[in-house]
């Protein structure tokens, strides 16, 4: 009962500060929402009893990614952070909306369909069995049936790209620049 | 021992090559010279060539083949048809392939003279023609497209040799559209001058809308024959498969159809009654290009097509088409020479006494016939009766040629004096023009016929042809032809005093306008030596070397038939003199006042241009060429338009898809993932 | 106890908001925000189904943690781009960057 009220708890933090997030005019305010819809979702790995994965989303996401969105944010011009989001109650909104919704409501018809989905209920005892740090460098080192040395190490190559690729992107105004 | 013979062909190709891709980078008097040289090499190769074919005596072989020949002759007493050399170009089928050569016989040989000949005296001739001159008839510069003139004198002989030598009817029928091709290129070589260019399409669209039938002809042939020979004596099999398809009695309209086919090919070159049309205003071309061609050379085509064809029309049962022949070929002689003796114009004048003299030998050769009866085709009595015509038509051809050109290149002297084809500038001049004024004269004698002249021997021939046909029809052909000699005699002698007799223009205010005077040796040269052929040619004793069956035959005057047509031509003669000898002209210009009508109708050529014109514009275009029109540009350009129309329009409305706008993008992305996931549901 | 469609439901809501906001936004950094709350709710259906419907094994964690990196990599780059075309332009907003399709 208690994981209930406290994934209710979550859920209503995740959603309003969604919400938030995309309808705000400022974009500060908008990857400050960012960062509570990251610890809600933080939150509900713990709920989960996935304290890695918890840790992980905080330290990477909240701690890395939004710093770098707020970054991002002050490198461009203060001036253009006007006008975000269009019109309220614009087309493109109604658009947009019309689209959520059709799309929501399509889900909702997944879930009503599929029998798993609706009628599975775990007990409380199956979810407090915590996943040891011992078994995740297992299987993160390991090239077994769950070994996942390869993504694991794609991921690592990936990164590195990503890192070089951001800094030749960056880099090449100045080269014009310099021209 | 005629191994040489490729040049006759290489040497005129080799020179429109050149003078027609670096003509231009050359100046103009090198081009015309290099042509006439060209053509000079030709004219000897031809003299050599027919006296080695008309007076070798001993052995040769060409083509792997051996002919034993005392004068020419072989054992038979006929002369050989050598196949110089045959190269198989495209193969249709094992039998009908389609081949080009070189094959000499005697009218091809003949022929290789005749356009020589003519060929080189024009070359010589334009050096004066083609010419600016200054007030004084000082010679100042050629013309412009000098080079591009003698290009196509020399690709024009080129075709015209490839044609009379053609071993088989497809190679004789591409040739024969490649004259028509410099038909068409020399007409209108005075391209700014609007009337040159519509003679030119004219002259172009009329034989070749006469050209199809010709090829429709070949193709009726050869699918039947299998083969496109047509050589009799040449091919031994075509003799069995000719006689063959003849005595078919599904297949017997296989070979006239054909034949006739073929002969309306001929009738749009040799300018038969009613596809005639084209030739008159064909001189709107250079005058030497009228001599060659439209006088000497190109418009006997269809003659020597007939020619050619002459056994296979005779032996294998084509003799009623060839009657045919010969009743349209009179009636355009009657009516090309009515028209002629109306013309101001001095050499549209002419081109209707070619006109009328081709159809003489039309008639000639159209009176032609063969009955088993009386002998072989091959026998010496067969050229007696059925075979003269045709070596009466083509010793006229011969005869024709030399007087005709004579007369062409006569004209083209008075026309760069007076720069004028009209009659009415004219007159008097033959106090200034004396050297012209014998050769037109001794021009007009040989045509009208009058002894000893050329025309003469050959018209009488071609008389007594008539003559020798039995039955009524050969006697009113005979008498349409003396009839039309008169006529000829008149209009040419009305020409000639019209020309050098008369009120002379200039005299009329020498003030102000130029003294005609006599024109350079370079162009009277040509004129005399013409003259000369045009007064010995007759003497030639021409059936002993072309004659129907290739036996020698004695020209022999019939006298009875001679003093007929002698007598018609000196009537013709004395009523042209009585008429236009004088200053002024009474007698004619009352004719005209009397009979307006006719006389318009006459100038107006019979009104045979409007005809064709009325059928052209009413029947053709307006049944035919318009609902064609009419369905190309909105049914088949319809659709097209339609198609260009459809992709633009799908296009535009597309592309506003294309914006570049990364949030539409995704809402259709996501659009479609739930609708296809709605669409899954679904199915599940 | 808490029913697997609760994390359905939450998670769908979710990705429909970073849709909405994806598709209003006219801000690059706005947009790309709204893909981090798309991605965020995937990975929370990773994470539950793992938990919920197959608890002895590890694949959905692992997907999420990979997911995070990824993302993580992902927004490193884009706001390099975005940096970019800010410097080019003058301007962070996605209508200035259409000419891009030239």
């Amino acid at each position: 009962m208690a994981r209930l009220i406290m994934f209710a708890v979550l859920a209503v933090i995740i959603l309003a500060s969604a919400v938030f997030c995309v309808s705000t005019k400022r974009i500060m305010r908008a990857a400050t929402a960012l960062l509570f819809v990251l610890f809600g979702v933080a939150g509900l790995y713990f709920l989960l009893d996935y304290t890695f994965l918890g840790a992980a989303q905080i330290s990477i996401y909240a701690g890395g990614i939004t710093m770098m969105y707020i970054f991002a944010i002050q490198l461009v011009s203060k001036r253009t952070l006007q006008g975000l989001s269009e019109r309220w109650l614009g087309k493109r909104t109604f658009l947009a909306a019309f689209i959520a919704l059709v799309g929501f409501g399509t889900v909702i018809l997944v879930l009503l369909k599929n029998e798993v989905l609706r009628h599975t209920v775990v007990n409380g005892d199956s979810l407090s069995n915590e996943v040891t740090m011992e078994t995740i460098g297992r299987n993160l080192m390991t090239a077994d049936k769950y070994g996942y040395v390869l993504p694991f190490e794609f991921i690592s190559v990936f990164l590195l790209a990503c890192i070089i690729g951001g800094l030749v992107i960056l880099n090449n105004k100045k080269k014009e620049e310099s021209k | 021992m005629f191994d040489y013979a490729f040049l006759i062909l290489l040497l005129p190709f080799l020179s429109a090559v050149v003078l027609g891709l670096f003509g231009m980078k050359m100046p103009r008097k090198v081009a015309g010279i290099i042509g006439t040289c060209m053509l000079g090499t030709l004219f000897v190769l031809s003299l050599y060539t027919a006296y080695h074919y008309f007076f070798y005596t001993g052995e040769y072989t060409a083509m792997g083949e051996t002919f034993n020949v005392t004068d020419g002759r072989l054992a038979n007493g006929t002369y050989p048809t050598v196949t110089v050399f045959n190269i198989t170009w495209l193969k249709f089928t094992e039998l009908l392939t389609f081949n080009i050569g070189f094959r000499l016989s005697p009218i091809s040989v003949m022929m290789l003279i005749v356009i020589t000949t003519v060929s080189l005296m024009v070359h010589i001739y334009s050096f004066g023609y083609m010419a600016e001159r200054d007030e004084n008839y000082k010679f100042e510069e050629y013309e412009h497209g000098f080079q591009r003139f003698y290009a196509y004198l020399s690709l024009f002989t080129m075709s015209m040799l490839g044609l009379v030598v053609a071993t088989n009817i497809f190679q004789m029928y591409l040739f024969w559209e490649l004259v028509g091709v410099c038909s068409y290129l020399l007409i209108g070589f005075y391209y700014p001058k609007h009337t040159a260019v519509h003679a030119s399409k004219k002259a172009f669209i009329v034989t070749r809308f006469a050209d199809l039938f010709f090829l429709i002809g070949i193709l009726f042939f050869s699918f039947y024959v299998g083969t496109f020979n047509y050589d009799l004596s040449v091919n031994p099999g075509l003799v069995e498969t000719l006689s063959g398809l003849a005595k078919n009695p599904h297949l017997t309209w296989v070979l006239p159809t054909a034949l006739f086919l073929m002969f309306i090919g001929g009738a749009g070159k040799s300018a038969m009654f009613p596809l005639h049309i084209w030739l008159p205003d064909a001189m709107e071309g250079p005058t030497p290009v009228s001599a060659l061609i439209h006088a000497a050379t190109m418009v006997v085509a269809g003659v020597f097509q007939v020619a050619s064809l002459l056994p296979i029309y005779v032996q294998f049962g084509a003799q009623e088409q060839l009657h045919w022949i010969a009743w349209i070929a009179a009636f355009t002689a009657f009516y090309a020479a009515a028209v002629a003796c109306a013309q101001r114009d001095i050499k549209r004048g002419l081109a209707f006494s070619t006109i009328s003299q081709i159809a003489y030998m039309l008639v000639a050769l159209g009176v032609c016939f063969y009955e088993k009866e009386h002998g072989s085709f091959y026998s010496a009595e067969y050229l007696h009766h059925g075979g003269l015509g045709y070596m009466a038509a083509m010793f006229h051809l011969f005869t024709h040629a030399m007087f005709k050109a004579l007369l062409f290149l006569c004209s083209g002297a008075i026309i760069v004096i007076i720069g004028s084809n009209f009659k009415e500038y004219m007159g008097g001049l033959h106090k200034y023009m004396p050297i012209t004024n014998i050769c037109f004269l001794i021009g007009c004698l040989a045509i009208a016929g009058i002894p000893p002249f050329a025309g003469f021997f050959s018209k009488d021939e071609i008389i007594s042809a008539c003559n020798a046909l039995p039955g009524v029809e050969g006697q009113a052909l005979k008498w349409i032809m003396t009839l039309v000699a008169g006529m000829t005699a008149f209009y040419m002698f009305r020409l000639y005093y019209v020309i050098f007799w008369g009120e002379s223009y200039y005299e009329q205010d020498p003030e102000n306008r130029r003294r005609p005077q006599e024109v350079p040796f370079v162009m009277w040269g040509p004129l005399v030596f013409l003259a000369i052929i045009s007064i010995t040619a007759g003497w030639i004793p021409f059936g002993h070397f072309v004659s129907a069956n290739g036996l020698s035959y004695d020209i022999h005057i019939d006298w009875s038939i001679a003093t007929t047509s002698i007598f018609a031509a000196l009537i013709g003669f004395a009523l042209a003199t009585w008429m236009y000898a004088g200053k002024k002209q009474p007698v004619a210009d009352a004719l005209q006042r009397t009979f307006p009508r006719l006389h318009k109708a006459a100038l107006n050529r019979f009104y045979i241009d409007n005809a064709w014109q009325f059928f052209t514009h009413k029947i053709v275009f307006r049944c035919f060429s318009i609902p064609i029109a009419w369905f190309d540009r909105h049914v088949i350009d319809g659709t097209f338009n339609f198609m260009a129309w459809g992709t633009q329009e799908a296009g535009e409305s597309i592309r506003s898809w294309q914006s570049g706008d990364v949030r539409q993008y995704a809402v259709w992305f996501i659009t479609g993932t739930v609708a296809l996931t709605l669409v899954l549901l679904c199915l599940i | 106890m808490i029913p697997v469609g609760y994390f359905f439901v939450l998670s769908g809501l979710l990705f429909f908001i970073g849709v909405f906001g994806f598709v209003t936004r006219r801000n690059l950094v706005a947009m790309l925000i709204s893909v981090e709350l798309v991605l965020n709710s995937v990975d929370i259906n990773f994470a539950a189904f793992n938990r919920l419907l197959f608890p002895d094994g590890y694949e959905g964690m692992f997907f999420t943690l990979f997911s995070i990196g990824v993302s993580a990599a992902e927004s490193a780059v884009a706001l390099a781009i975005i940096i970019n075309v800010y410097r080019h332009f003058h301007s962070d907003q996605v209508n200035s960057i259409e000419n891009m399709k030239l």
